[in-house]
């Protein structure tokens, strides 16, 4: 955590805009100009300066964003809900068909089913997701009319339900407005499968590559000589011991779609951190992008954090 | 190093003995068909990045706006853009650009992360935890997110995004080659020659270094297409290569006000980058495939 404030921070003063040029304007005089310097605390040593930054991130104040006028800690919260929903969605519908192939793909190995499936899940490493998510708006949405369009809801939709969690849908749940609620799905459908597609892919390669390692086991072949079904023997023996390592897997490619969910999130026009963090960079407002990023790389160490304490829940050997 | 390929046992006899012998002499043979696939596309972008001046129907700067949102058709083949310019010229033009930043990424963040990672290894100590913990730090951060920021710090413009993609690409080449080099460390070839008096960096280029480099080569290739969309990332972002170039990511941003009429804008820079990250992912599996049989 520390590393990743002193990146934020050293990223911060490499830039070549001057910040207190970017607040005080270029006619400034002197005096104000040093004064807003002084105040800024940049005119002391810099390692005062990485202290001073450091006091600042604990006690939650990441600056003030120049370009929505907000805290941008106040901003961070107001915009990360819509990243979780989609991130969540996402990651489940990754699950959802990532770990089915990645266990056929293991049984059938070096067969047809398997060359299949890692087409597939190469294709989908290799897609740029921006792309996908443009060409799918083109045609589901302008030409087919299947699923709605950018943003998360119909214009006509908007504010009809209270905000509680943030997440339109959990939200439209509560207020019990079914409507909304399918809007939203209509909305959500798109951008989350492109983005699951983008975590099945790296779950499948990944479970088929704990899979086949697990079915080369000794214990594999001591069950099937006792005449366990194979059935049983994939899903609950050889399955169960994948598990363990899957688990990191799945964590990771949940933080890896806070990355993924930055440009898709720009396509979609999807309120979310990915957005804000574009935004802030279209119009060079250093705090926000540092504040955002600073929040994504903490959400990945807290995700990885997660994952140890998973593991020695699930695994008893680990303790 | 020898591997039993497990799909041709079938094969017995002579035939399998004339595929040992194919396969010895031309290791590319061992890479499955997907592979070669693979590596077809990528001999057709370093074509296309020699030869693409000399195909290319036209001159992709010129603007000719009375031709301007052509479709694909008999005169441009994959269409015009939104200034008249020829998108299959721009794309050939572009793949220069494309093996330009994968080129120089590797080049820059290669050595370094090779080097730092394996004489970490070797050497331990606080050196050792000092470097793993700035690659932690890095590795903290998604990719893209880093180069993002690290770009717009830096300021737009290609050389800017290509050294914003090298730094964050190092750390995970230093784990790799750190792994490996622990491995070999405590091995009793390099306790011989250490009892023969060679010095620590004699040891690391000449007997560490070796060990470490063919699964940082096969990580260096899986990566490559992770460059090529985090290259064509920052273009769409405009924080890539600037305006009258022909960056694919940055086509496809241009692009983006027509794509509900005008497909083509967007989807042919699309595909390129689809199709080369695909090929790079192909020889990239294909190689782990080849050194590590288990997976």
């Amino acid at each position: 955590m520390i590393g990743l404030l002193l990146i934020t921070f050293v990223i911060g003063r490499v830039m070549p805009i001057d910040p207190v040029l970017a607040i005080v304007g270029d006619h400034a005089s002197e005096e104000t100009y040093l004064a807003a310097r002084s105040r800024m605390g940049l005119d002391q040593p810099l390692y005062t300066q990485l202290g001073l930054y450091f006091g600042q991130v604990l006690r939650g104040d990441l600056g003030v964003s120049s370009f929505t006028q907000n805290p941008v800690s106040e901003d961070l919260l107001n915009y990360f809900p819509a990243t979780f929903e989609l991130a969540t969605l996402a990651t489940l519908l990754g699950v959802l068909f990532g770990v089915p192939m990645g266990v056929l793909a293991a049984v059938q190995r070096n067969r047809f089913v398997d060359h299949v499936v890692r087409l597939v899940s190469l294709l989908g490493y290799s897609m740029p997701t921006f792309w996908l998510g443009m060409i799918g708006l083109m045609i589901l949405y302008a030409q087919l009319g299947w699923v709605g369009g950018p943003g998360r809801l119909d214009i006509f939709y908007h504010g009809l339900v209270p905000s509680v969690t943030g997440m339109i849908l959990v939200d439209s749940l509560i207020a019990g407005d079914v409507q909304v609620f399918f809007n939203a799905c209509s909305h959500i459908v798109l951008p989350a499968s492109i983005l699951g597609y983008f975590s099945t892919a790296y779950i499948t390669r990944m479970t088929r590559a704990f899979m086949v390692e697990q079915l080369g086991q000794d214990y594999i072949l001591a069950g099937r000589s006792r005449g366990i079904s194979e059935r049983q023997l994939i899903w609950k023996h050889a399955l169960g011991n994948a598990l363990v390592p899957l688990i990191t897997v799945i964590a990771l490619s949940y933080g890896s779609l806070l990355e993924g969910s930055v440009l898709t999130e720009t396509i979609f026009a999807w309120p979310g951190l990915g957005l804000y963090l574009t935004n802030a960079l279209l119009s060079a407002d250093m705090n926000a992008v540092l504040g955002a990023t600073m929040v994504i790389g903490a959400i990945f160490l807290f995700l990885n954090l997660l994952t140890d304490v998973l593991y020695s829940k699930i695994d008893p050997r680990v303790s | 190093m020898e591997i039993e390929s497990t799909p041709h046992k079938h094969l017995t006899g002579m035939a399998m003995r004339a595929r040992r012998y194919f396969e010895r002499k031309f290791p590319v043979t061992r890479l499955n068909f997907l592979g070669i696939l693979g590596i077809g596309t990528i001999l057709f972008l370093l074509a296309a990045a020699c030869i693409g001046p000399v195909l290319a129907p036209f001159d992709p700067y010129v603007q000719d706006l009375s031709v301007r949102l052509s479709p694909p058709g008999a005169v441009y083949y994959l269409g015009t853009d939104e200034l008249g310019r020829d998108i299959l010229s721009r794309l050939l033009y572009g793949a220069r650009v494309t093996l330009l930043i994968v080129v120089l990424v590797v080049v820059i963040s290669g050595p370094i992360g090779i080097l730092l990672g394996c004489s970490s290894g070797y050497v331990g100590g606080w050196a050792d935890v000092f470097l793993m913990r700035l690659t932690d730090a890095f590795l903290a951060f998604p990719r893209l997110v880093l180069a993002l920021a690290l770009a717009a710090a830096l300021g737009p413009g290609l050389e800017n995004a290509i050294l914003a993609i090298a730094l964050t690409s190092w750390p995970v080449y230093a784990r790799v080659a750190r792994a490996e080099a622990l491995l070999v460390r405590d091995s009793d070839y390099v306790s011989m020659v250490k009892l023969q008096g060679a010095s620590s960096w004699r040891i690391i280029f000449i007997h560490v270094l070796p060990m470490c480099l063919p699964s940082a080569c096969v990580r260096i290739t899986l990566d490559m297409a992770g460059i090529i969309l985090t290259a064509a990332g920052l273009g769409f972002l405009g924080l890539g290569a600037n305006p009258p170039s022909s960056e694919w990511g940055a086509m496809i941003a241009s692009g983006h006000p027509y794509i509900f009429d005008q497909w083509w804008l967007v989807t042919m820079p699309g595909l390129a980058i689809l199709a080369v990250s695909l090929g790079f992912n192909l020889v990239g599996d294909a190689l782990r495939d080849m050194f590590d049989p288990r997976i």
